[in-house]
């Protein structure tokens, strides 16, 4: 049985192409990888190297043709054994790979039947109220002691970035971890944030789970091609088979007077991309029980601080073992008239606004949303349904913010519920200024989400 | 630390250098493994032609004995990252060619499960790791991995592949400076195969006769090795693999090879001679190199290398047979894995 060897395509979107010459003539000898022919384009020329060995039989497709159509025999090839006349003859039946690509290769194959739906992931359970003991901390103190109640019990985690060894934090995060875990596993890295964020990956691919600190999320967009490419992507392109159990932590959003390189919330950046979960905590309670989540999740997680929290205090569970589950927003205080949203430093300027509204006459519901990917819809769905308004605040810019994301879920789940269109309140859209009154101009205060409180109750 | 070259010169046909030292079984491993490579890569090929493989597909004909050299001196237990170009690379760490082609092809039966496709696979099993597309990404990922096995205290080394493009990468030197300051058990191999997509060596990286000494600066040796003499780079992984292991920190081998066909298929192959390929396809092959100098030398017939040859035909032929049976992967699978599932 002969050989048909079909005209190639050099890319999937070519279908017909040029036989340029013939480099084997009728009667040759052809090993495999021997070029036979070569092929082109008007684009590129390619050589064809033969795959199976045999005797070039016939020549199907003279050399100068044009317009050859993809996949029509060129030529056949007499096996070994085979006598070429008989060959020339014919093919009596297709080469083994000359199966037709599955109907969905093909561009003009038309939509699969069956269309799927994205299915719904499985809800957290909310963390029981806590009715124990509890200490003040300090944000800064919860995060430190997550980091240290974790790595006690499990020594795969270890924690990287710059000065949180022996300086012991930028901002002091890593107090005292140094001292009690030593160099091994509290690890002063180079100023690399893409190298040492790679690093950290390909550790958590082998099977440690990193905690990357990141001095501010600043610096972060350097290696932001690590986290989302290699630690968000990898299990999704390995079948299941690699996992990327890493924490990139550090302060994130606006700090004070540092201007515009240094003030940036990227909530919105990282909540785009699946493959990642994103939390950004308020309280120190939720700080440190939403780190220890993230520090056993065997997912990426970005972990969004900020800097002028990290000194507030707030009363912590005291037990080791307590912690709050991604995922899950929390309604900080009950309200029948309005819905407002927020995450990090931006839920203490609601929570303001809810108490002003008091004297307005209006009831604020408050909700923390803590996780931003996967974000609480159902919370938030339930209070829209209840308040039937929405003004979501948050320090970032508002052109594809979490405000804009809110917004169509409310549109697309509470639609028949909402009373006046959803409010965004976000930070003004220039790069963060310098001066004392400029920034304070760009940055939400809480009377602009009194102002929006009022304006969706038509007050 | 002195850069020293390897003894890189050519082998003249026939001769025997280094062979006789080598028991046959070493040397059929090393043949066969070339072999596959070469023979898997020329069906990938042709079956891109026929529109059963989509998007890039980088091939590895002419630097098989790159790979092969170095897994061959390496262990089970040694781990493995690679770019885009890494078919050699699986094939050389023993994964299944039926699980390889089918990923190709974009099967259910692929490694990924047709999710990752001809740059992106992964086997735990076999300690290969990628299959990353970002040129330079795969450095720093490969001395975590480096970092991890001195973490947990493990006698094992990561051997991390890249092209000589991707060493102009910032992201590379900042691996090599931490690499070298926690005297990571990493092998840096760079795959000089001459060009970067059509940019040769020479357009783009300064100094480029001398790409190993990159690592200077931060005291990482290095060493020229002719990659198209899979001995030399058996015989050069062998040293430099037990030298990491031993404590003495990364190293960087510098393999000198060459790509014969393009960059992926679809490349109009302006940027060089078609005399310039012809050379090193007949001059310099690794696999008619290492034949040429098996039948002088006797370590096995004519007949020896043509069983061979009927070996890998079939488990080819196989491949493509399941590559392109294996079913289109379940169109639930667009939503599994994007997330490790959790309790
Ligand atoms: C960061 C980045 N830039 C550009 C590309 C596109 N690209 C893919 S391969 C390649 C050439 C790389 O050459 P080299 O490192 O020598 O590897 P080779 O392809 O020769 O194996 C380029 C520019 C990419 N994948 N990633
Ligand atoms: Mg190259």
């Amino acid at each position: 049985m002969p050989i048909e060897i079909l005209m190639p395509a050099l890319s999937p979107t070519m279908t017909e192409g040029n036989l340029a010459r013939w480099v084997k003539q009728v009667g040759d000898s052809v090993a495999a990888g021997d070029v036979i022919c070569e092929i082109e384009t008007d684009k590129a020329t390619m050589e064809v190297e033969a795959v199976d060995e045999g005797t070039l039989a016939k020549i199907l497709v003279e050399e100068g043709a044009e317009a050859v159509v993809v996949n029509t025999p060129i030529a056949l090839m007499a096996v070994e054994g085979e006598n070429l006349e008989e060959a020339a003859q014919g093919a009596s039946s297709a080469p083994p790979v000359a199966a037709p690509a599955p109907a969905s290769l093909s561009p003009s194959a038309p939509p699969p039947a069956v269309t799927v739906h994205e299915p719904a992931a499985a809800k957290p359970a909310a963390e029981p109220e806590w009715s124990g003991e509890t200490e003040t901390r300090t944000v800064r103190e919860a995060l430190r002691d997550a980091m240290a109640e974790e790595m006690r019990s499990d020594s795969k985690v270890f924690l990287m970035g710059e000065e949180v060894a022996q300086y012991q934090g930028a901002y002091k995060v890593s107090q005292g971890l140094l001292d009690e875990f030593g160099d091994k596993r509290i690890i002063d890295t180079p100023i690399t944030e893409q190298g040492f964020t790679g690093l950290g990956v390909g550790a958590a691919m082998y099977g440690l789970k990193p905690i990357v600190e990141f001095m501010t999320f600043n610096f972060a967009m350097q290696a932001i091609d690590q986290i989302v490419n290699s630690a968000a992507k990898t299990h999704y392109m390995s079948g299941g088979q690699i996992a990327s159990p890493i924490v990139f932590r550090g302060p994130n959003g606006a700090a004070a007077r540092v201007a515009a390189q240094h003030s940036q919330c990227y909530a919105s950046w990282y909540a785009h991309c699946p493959g990642l979960i994103v939390a950004a905590p308020y309280s120190a309670a939720d700080a440190k029980g939403l780190l220890k989540s993230a520090i056993r999740n065997p997912n990426p997680v970005v972990f969004l601080e900020n800097e002028i929290l990290y000194g507030h205090s707030f009363e912590v569970p005291k037990d080791g073992d307590w912690t709050i589950p991604l995922g899950k927003a929390k309604v900080l205080r009950q309200g029948k008239d309005v819905t407002i949203t927020a995450f990090s430093i931006m839920v203490g300027k609601a929570l303001e606004a809810a108490e002003a509204l008091v004297a307005e006459g209006i009831e604020a519901e408050v909700i923390d949303l803590r996780t931003l990917r996967p974000l609480d819809t159902e919370t938030l769905v339930a209070s829209v349904m209840k308040t039937n308004r929405l003004v979501s605040c948050e320090e970032g810019w508002s052109f594809a913010g979490i405000g804009s994301e809110l917004a169509a879920i409310v549109m697309e789940q509470a639609w028949d519920w909402l009373d006046a269109p959803v409010k965004r309140i976000h930070g003004a859209d220039v790069p963060m200024p310098y001066a004392a009154n400029l920034e304070h101009l760009a940055l939400p205060q809480p009377v602009t989400i009194v102002a929006a409180a009022k304006e969706v109750c038509y007050r | 630390m002195a850069s020293t070259r390897g003894k890189a010169g050519a082998i003249e046909a026939g001769d025997d250098k280094g062979l006789n030292g080598y028991d046959k079984d070493t040397i059929r491993d090393l043949y066969r493994t070339m072999l596959l490579i070469r023979r898997f890569e020329e069906r990938a090929g042709q079956m891109y032609g026929m529109g059963l493989i989509g998007g890039f597909c980088h091939l590895y004909i002419g630097q098989e004995a790159v790979v092969t050299g170095l897994q061959a001196a390496a262990l089970p237990s040694d781990t493995v990252v690679t770019t885009y170009r890494d078919h050699g690379h699986m094939l050389a760490t023993g994964m299944d060619p039926k699980g390889v082609l089918a990923e190709l092809t974009g099967r259910a039966g692929g490694y990924s499960k047709g999710k990752g496709g001809s740059m992106h696979m992964f086997s735990r099993e076999k300690n290969f790791f990628g299959g990353h597309g970002i040129v330079g990404a795969s450095v720093p990922i490969g001395a975590g991995i480096a970092f991890a096995h001195k973490y947990l205290k493990e006698e094992a080394c990561c051997l991390t592949y890249f092209g000589e493009g991707a060493l102009n990468q910032g992201q590379v030197y900042e691996t090599f400076n931490m690499a070298a300051l926690w005297n990571l058990p990493a092998i840096f191999v760079i795959e000089n195969n001459r060009y970067g997509m059509g940019t040769s060596v020479e357009r783009a990286a300064a100094h480029a006769q001398e790409l190993y000494h990159r690592g200077q600066a931060y005291g990482i040796p290095g060493q020229q090795v002719d990659g198209m003499d899979v001995i030399a780079v058996y015989e050069a992984g062998k040293e430099v693999i037990a030298k990491v292991k031993r404590g003495e920190g990364p190293h960087i081998m510098e393999m000198q090879t060459y790509r014969y066909r393009g960059h992926s298929m679809s490349d109009p192959a302006k940027y060089r001679s078609r005399e310039e390929v012809e050379k090193y396809r007949s001059e310099r092959d690794p696999i008619e190199n290492l034949k040429g100098r098996i039948l002088k030398v006797g370590t096995m017939s004519e007949e020896d290398l043509r069983a061979i040859d009927r070996e890998i035909k079939d488990i080819v032929a196989d491949a493509a047979d399941f590559a392109t049976t294996s079913p289109e992967p379940d169109p639930t699978e667009l939503w599994t894995e994007v997330l490790v599932a959790t309790a």
